[in-house]
């Protein structure tokens, strides 16, 4: 569906007067994060495969079509179909595939 | 006002959470066997669980007026030894008795393994046997979107209707599958992972409220057991009707559970 088709019961001014100073913490929250990481020592060589996801995905913010939380959820996805027989020695869910870093993350 | 929280792991949670989602509203709870936290060494291990599901914990939830109805199953974080899991499978049918049991759940994958396809189509297989509804987990994070197409897969196999069926964590990658498919789709109302309220009603304008509910999956984790309740609020503070806002807080979960004989809210 597009979110064209006016579904919230708000107009944009009532979603701006609810919602607004709400994000306007969490992107200062985003912006100081990327601060911090400026100000952080980096690890050897290697790009962390998260932090490339997480900048592909501030892009996708910004790129001017709708569907942004489907579409980040998406690029944030393991698109691979193998699986595995046993999970013995993974980790945890991390919140990225590994595939993000290598192939820029298309969402 | 009153609301059913349809998935939520009340015997991780205090005797005052039941008061405060007593004086909320909540009438009823489900609660689906889940990963404790740390793996058990032995199926006895999940007897004792069963038996706390299905006797102790209705009778705590009954002091606060909720109705308490459970879930069975190996969970997918534990069902990656096969032959463990097999063991438990085998303590679930006399358990099914019960009169507060109202299916097999909460099932599915965690790491998206063989071993757990295995042991989640094994108890698919259970559901079919003794006609149970089944309540569905699905992957934390990255492992989600494609441990939930291989779920949907494995019951599609079966001749489980889709409709007694509730697969349960979804997201906005998710859910448009989900229903498209037939089942039911439950939004896990956590502070980190999964929606939030605000996101939980942008699910409800993108995709209506039909087969849609929400829960608050409360755990030993970061979670919030009066999460239903606060999202009736964010759904009423952006101009959501009563009717909406009841529909996908009670009558949602009051149609898909009483598709179990069990499942008496009087």
């Amino acid at each position: 569906m597009s979110d064209s088709e006016f579904t919230c019961p708000q107009n944009r001014e009532e979603v701006i007067n609810t919602y607004f100073m709400e994000h306007r913490a969490k992107l200062i929250d985003v912006a100081a994060y990327l601060d911090r990481l400026d100000r952080a020592r980096p690890v050897g060589d290697e790009t962390d495969f998260r932090d490339v996801a997480f900048r592909n995905a501030i892009a996708i913010l910004t790129d001017g079509e709708s569907q942004r939380a489907r579409r980040i959820l998406d690029l944030l996805s393991d698109h691979s179909t193998e699986i595995p027989q046993s999970a013995e020695g993974m980790k945890g869910a991390l919140g990225a595939p590994l595939v993000a870093a290598t192939e820029g993350g298309e969402a | 006002m009153r609301y059913i929280d349809p998935h939520i792991h009340m015997v991780s949670r205090t005797t005052d959470d039941y008061q405060r989602m007593a004086q909320a509203g909540c009438i009823a709870v489900t609660e689906p066997a889940f990963w404790a936290g740390f793996d058990r060494s032995s199926a006895q291990g999940f007897y004792d669980y069963y038996r706390q599901l299905t006797e102790y914990e209705p009778k705590r939830a009954a002091q606060f007026g909720i109705k308490h109805f459970t879930w069975l199953c190996i969970n997918p974080k534990e069902a990656d030894d096969p032959g463990f899991a097999r063991e438990v499978i085998a303590l679930i049918p006399d358990f099914l008795e019960k009169e507060t049991v109202l299916g097999i759940g909460e099932i599915g994958l965690n790491k998206n393994t063989k071993n757990e396809l295995i042991i989640l189509e094994e108890q698919i297989a259970l559901a079919e046997k003794y006609n149970q509804m089944v309540l569905v987990h699905t992957p934390h994070l990255e492992d989600k979107q494609k441990g939930t197409r291989i779920i949907m897969d494995a019951i599609s196999a079966s001749s489980i209707e889709p409709g007694r069926v509730l697969i349960d964590h979804v997201e906005e990658h998710t859910v448009s599958e989900v229903l498209d498919r037939g089942f039911w789709a439950g939004m896990t109302l956590y502070p980190d992972t999964k929606v939030t309220p605000q996101r939980a009603a942008d699910i409800i304008e993108m995709f209506g409220t039909e087969r849609l509910w929400m829960n608050s999956a409360g755990d030993w984790g970061c979670s919030d057991p009066l999460a239903v309740p606060k999202a009736r609020l964010e759904m009423a503070k952006r101009g959501h009707s009563s009717e909406t806002i009841d529909q996908v807080t009670f009558g949602n979960p009051q149609t898909f559970l009483g598709q179990s004989e069990n499942f008496k809210l009087e």
